[in-house]
């Protein structure tokens, strides 16, 4: 028993907070893609971004005196998710609607997100330093132990309060984004623009609006998962910037411009890294007592060493592009 | 005064011109129907009233106003409907959600249109939940005709709706295109299917070189010797 | 257009004056080796994005093959590995990897002997499987024996540094030309996206096969192909002179090989190798249709690329006598490229040489110039009674990454085919 807890700890809870940030990340671009037909890689600075926006206001709450109590991080995110939601749109106005204006290709939109990444992030590295930031410097981060001992197992199942906080925010975000979808009329119209943005066009739809919704959504939720993230590790410039590449691949194997596909992709991606790295030893370790003796267990047994924990990410990328790239959910095809 | 008057129209996609001046004039009542050899700017002529191309001269008057160069999501508000040829309906979406993207523009209650429309088209009400993707081309047509009913258009533009279909299906559409036109929709559409169109159109517009060649009611047309040798194949 | 571009060129020439005259000239013909080095990679780029528009992001991936190449070629034997097990074991290994392939291969053909559909499917993945734990059966003991008893990594093989270089291109061809025949059937952002995860693979690689790379642990003193500046001064040469002179050693030779490499590529683009390439690029149906192989051709031009790239990146290795794995970054590897040949012009050789060193000279100057900046507002702050800017010496560092995205989407929006453009020739 003591084992299966183990797997639970190591695999189950990481697994899912992991394939929660990837998925809130992965949606983003996914209807980015979806309506405006190109590969956002700026995405990762709007989390960035907006984690620091939720630092920020969690440091003025600490410094005012006042005391939450639930982690700051989470009683500021919708302050923050906004405000990444007015960042967006302005980052869309000042460098993506200009190009697109002039009828550049998906390619050039692509390059210039690879501009204001660089710019976001000198930015942010200007004023932030290249250090790291924790959201539990005033306040604890609370870690329950769920004494399992009844269930004949010595180890209790670990879960910090900021994991349990994200599990369910996630959860509530990702109903709400599909009731918005399938029952708004705004969220049908986005669908309908990822689906054939000329007959959206043709339909009277006001297409500048579907835009602007789609960069208010993906900013917010960009900023969510951004500053679960740091309140899950640290704050650094460089946060999101490093795991782009294992959302885009959740984005690219749910299907781009599927935002249902996003979140399978994103809890694949976050599963597969975990259980890759996983030592299955810890796991079997009981069966080394039928076993013969030169059949024991080596001491460690993963699929992959630790250090190349992101690179299972790239590796389902690259075998998805190659067997079947449209994704698990047929995604967009052009 | 008429529904909607072109007067003069020139317009492309930049460089040379497509259009070297279109007129015409519907009515309430009329049933427009453009014909015309390939390239002449038949399709032209539709997407440049629906505000897809740029209009360099001439002018295009819809309910006593120029609209020429409006986009789609003001013409829509105002009475203007348009069904492209190609790719048009959400094939990921329900038929219902289809006919509901029709009336985006919409602030008022579309429930009674919606019946309106599935009465019309009684296999649409059927299959109101199923994918329009899932349907066939006569089907999709409908739900493409449908859609563009919901904003309850006063004109209604079509692009060549027989196109693709079988011979069964194209007389079912141009039947239900009058039945339109019977509860007060104004229609102007293009159509290859010269003969068979011009026979229910109550006008008729011959269109070359982006130019009007011969206009006239559809049996005028279809009497003239010589729009029959030259453009509805003898 | 040849005087714009003549007049852009003498500026860049006044810009290198003055860096040469504010900066020391230690430090500017240092950088003007690594422009060098820069913009034999940045022609690479242009070979693939300019004239095949193949949208490669895994640049970083190739200058890290490169560097890698060179060390492995150039530096000292490694007698204690040589003396070890060490070779015996990494024998096995690649025997394993060898059996492993054949296993690979076995199951693709299954179809052969009647076995189809999923039933190929699955054994195709068991074989997969099966080779991965049968090659890290060996691989494994024998990186550990090695990193602890063997001699810690193997070595080099103390040969000249060109031939480290020329090795670069090989191996980047070889590792380009696997990529190439997975990926360029992709669309051009999934096509990006792969490239980016490959090259991020490479690096893990790299960075972690301490036996065969020392990973973290870096690799150095690599020599040079030219004197070092302590033959120099132990001629009796003082220390200034002997830096510049052996520096503009290491520069002649980088631009012999800089010049080499546009003429061949230069005459190859306006003979019907070249017309073909464009024709492609610009119209992929109709030049398939045409029975143009164009997928063969893509190959190609990625794989000839990809060898500037590996070149580039050994000449940059060698020259700074250091491989570190951990000093690679997209940033200052892949997009830095990029924004040169953006900037320079795609599709122009001249427009990308022009991009890479002006971007590698305001790469490297952002840092002092900001530095000068904020003191100077950090004094004038200071006067008024607002305090000091605090870590300036650590803000400046990171203003290159601002001025980098600043210069491209400037340039994306006022001269979005950059400074030099492609000369389109209206043929036939």
């Amino acid at each position: 028993m003591t084992e299966i807890i183990f797997f639970i700890n190591q695999v189950v809870i990481s697994g899912l907070v992991l394939g929660c940030i990837y998925a809130l990340g992965a949606i983003g671009i996914t209807l980015i893609f979806g309506i405006l037909r190109f590969a956002h890689f700026a995405h990762s600075e709007l989390m960035t971004g907006g984690a620091f926006i939720a630092f920020l206001l969690a440091s003025a709450f600490a410094a005012w005196g006042i005391v939450t109590p639930i982690p700051t991080g989470f009683v500021v995110l919708p302050i923050a998710m906004v405000l990444a939601a007015i960042l967006a749109l302005g980052i869309d106005k000042g460098f993506y609607a200009p190009l697109r204006k002039r009828g550049a290709k998906p390619v050039t939109l692509l390059i210039a997100s690879i501009g204001v990444t660089l710019m976001v992030q000198g930015l942010i590295r200007l004023f932030f330093g290249a250090g790291s930031y924790s959201f539990f410097e005033n306040e604890p981060k609370e870690i329950f132990r769920i004494d399992t001992s009844a269930l004949g197992s010595t180890r209790p199942l670990v879960i910090t309060e900021p994991q349990v906080l994200m599990i369910l925010v996630t959860l509530v975000s990702v109903i709400a984004l599909h009731f918005f979808l399938t029952r708004s009329r705004l969220g049908k119209a986005m669908r309908a623009m990822a689906d054939n943005a000329d007959l959206a066009q043709v339909s009277g739809i006001n297409t500048a609006l579907v835009v602007r919704v789609t960069w208010v959504i993906a900013g917010a939720l960009g900023c969510m998962a951004g500053t679960m993230l740091a309140l899950d590790v640290t704050l650094k410039p460089d946060l999101a910037f490093n795991i782009i590449l294992p959302i885009f691949a959740a984005a690219i194997v749910g299907g781009l411009g599927q935002a249902y596909g996003a979140i399978a992709g994103g809890l694949l991606i976050g599963f597969a890294e975990t259980l890759a790295v996983f030592n299955w030893t810890m796991l079997f370790r009981p069966l080394n007592a039928i076993l013969p003796d030169w059949a024991q267990l080596p001491s460690t047994l993963a699929l992959v060493p630790t250090e190349y924990k992101l690179t299972v990410a790239f590796v389902i990328l690259v075998i998805t592009l190659l067997v079947r790239p449209t994704g698990i959910f047929k995604g967009a095809s052009s | 005064m008429p529904l909607i008057e072109l007067k003069h129209v020139v317009g492309g996609y930049g460089g040379a011109p497509i259009l070297n001046g279109v007129n015409m004039a519907i009515e309430k009542s009329d049933i427009g129907v453009i014909v015309g050899p390939n390239g002449a700017g038949k399709s032209t002529t539709l997407k440049a009233i629906f505000g897809l191309l740029k209009v360099t001269g001439g002018t295009i008057e819809f309910g006593g106003e120029n609209i020429a160069n409006s986009l789609p999501d003001k013409l829509v508000p105002r009475g203007l409907s348009f069904v492209p040829q190609e790719k048009n309906v959400f094939t990921s979406m329900s038929v219902e959600e289809n006919l509901e993207m029709g009336a985006f523009t919409r602030k008022d209650d579309f429930k009674a249109t919606m019946a309106w429309v599935y009465e019309m088209f009684p296999v649409l009400g059927e299959k109101r939940r199923q994918p329009a993707g899932e349907l066939s081309g006569g089907q999709r047509q409908m739900v493409a005709m449908g859609r563009a009913l919901m904003s309850k258009p006063s004109l209604l533009m079509l692009d060549e709706p027989s196109a693709g279909l079988s011979p069964r299906y194209v007389i079912e559409i141009f039947e239900t295109i009058q039945r339109v036109n019977a509860e007060g929709v104004g229609i102007l559409m293009v159509e290859q299917n010269a003969r068979q169109a011009l026979a229910f159109a109550t006008k008729g517009f011959v269109l070359a070189s982006g130019q009007n060649r011969f206009t006239g009611t559809g049996a005028e047309l279809i009497a003239d010797p010589e729009v029959a040798k030259s453009f509805l194949g003898g | 257009m040849i005087q714009r571009s003549l007049t852009l060129f003498g500026g860049l020439f006044v810009l290198i004056l003055v860096v040469g005259w504010v900066m020391g000239l230690p430090f500017t013909s240092s950088r003007l080796v690594e422009a060098a080095a820069y913009a034999l990679i940045a022609l690479g780029l242009n070979i693939q994005w300019g004239y095949g528009g193949l949208f490669n992001f895994g640049i970083m991936g190739f200058l890290m093959v490169g560097g890698a190449a060179v060390t492995f070629i150039s530096y000292p034997i490694n007698p204690d590995f040589w003396g070890s097990d060490g070779p015996m074991m990494l024998g096995r290994a690649l025997l394993a990897f060898a059996i492993g392939a054949l296993l690979v291969l076995a199951a693709r053909q299954a179809h052969r002997v009647g076995i189809t559909g999923k039933w190929k499917g699955a054994l195709t993945v068991l074989a997969w499987f099966v080779a991965y734990v049968l090659y890290r059966s060996q691989l494994d003991p024998a990186a550990a024996y090695i990193e602890s008893a063997g001699g810690g990594w193997v070595g080099g093989l103390g040969a000249h540094p060109v031939l480290g270089w020329l090795f670069g291109g090989v191996l980047a061809a070889g590792i380009a030309y696997v990529i190439g025949k997975i990926c360029l059937g992709l669309r051009t952002d999934y096509l990006a996206i792969a490239t980016i995860g490959i090259s991020e693979i490479i690096r893990a690689l790299i960075k972690n096969m301490d036996w065969l790379t020392r990973g973290t642990l870096t690799v150095s003193p690599i020599p040079w192909p030219t004197p070092l500046p302590q033959n120099y001064q132990a001629g009796g040469m003082d220390i200034a002179s002997s830096l510049l002179l052996a520096r503009a050693g290491y520069l002649v030779l980088a631009l012999v090989i800089l010049a080499a490499v546009m003429w061949l590529i230069s005459r190859a683009y306006a003979g019907p190798w070249g017309r073909m390439m464009r024709a492609i690029r610009d119209n992929h149906i109709a030049a398939s249709s045409m029975g143009k192989n164009v997928t063969a051709r893509q190959l190609e031009i990625f794989v000839f690329g990809s060898v500037l790239m590996g070149i580039g990146g050994a000449m940059l290795v060698s020259f700074v006598q250091i491989f570190d794995p951990s000093s690679y970054q997209p940033i200052n590897h892949t997009f830095l490229i990029w924004v040169m040949v953006i900037v320079g012009g795609a599709g122009n050789n001249w427009g990308a040489l022009f991009g890479a060193v002006l971007l590698w000279l305001i790469w490297v100057i952002s840092e002092p110039l900001s530095k000068a900046i904020f003191d100077m507002v950090s004094y004038w702050s200071t006067n008024v009674g607002w305090g000091a800017i605090p870590e300036i010496e650590a803000r400046s560092a990171q203003m290159r990454v601002f001025v980098l995205g600043l210069v491209i989407t400037i340039a994306l929006r006022f001269a979005p085919k950059g400074l030099i453009p492609e000369v389109v020739k209206r043929e036939g």
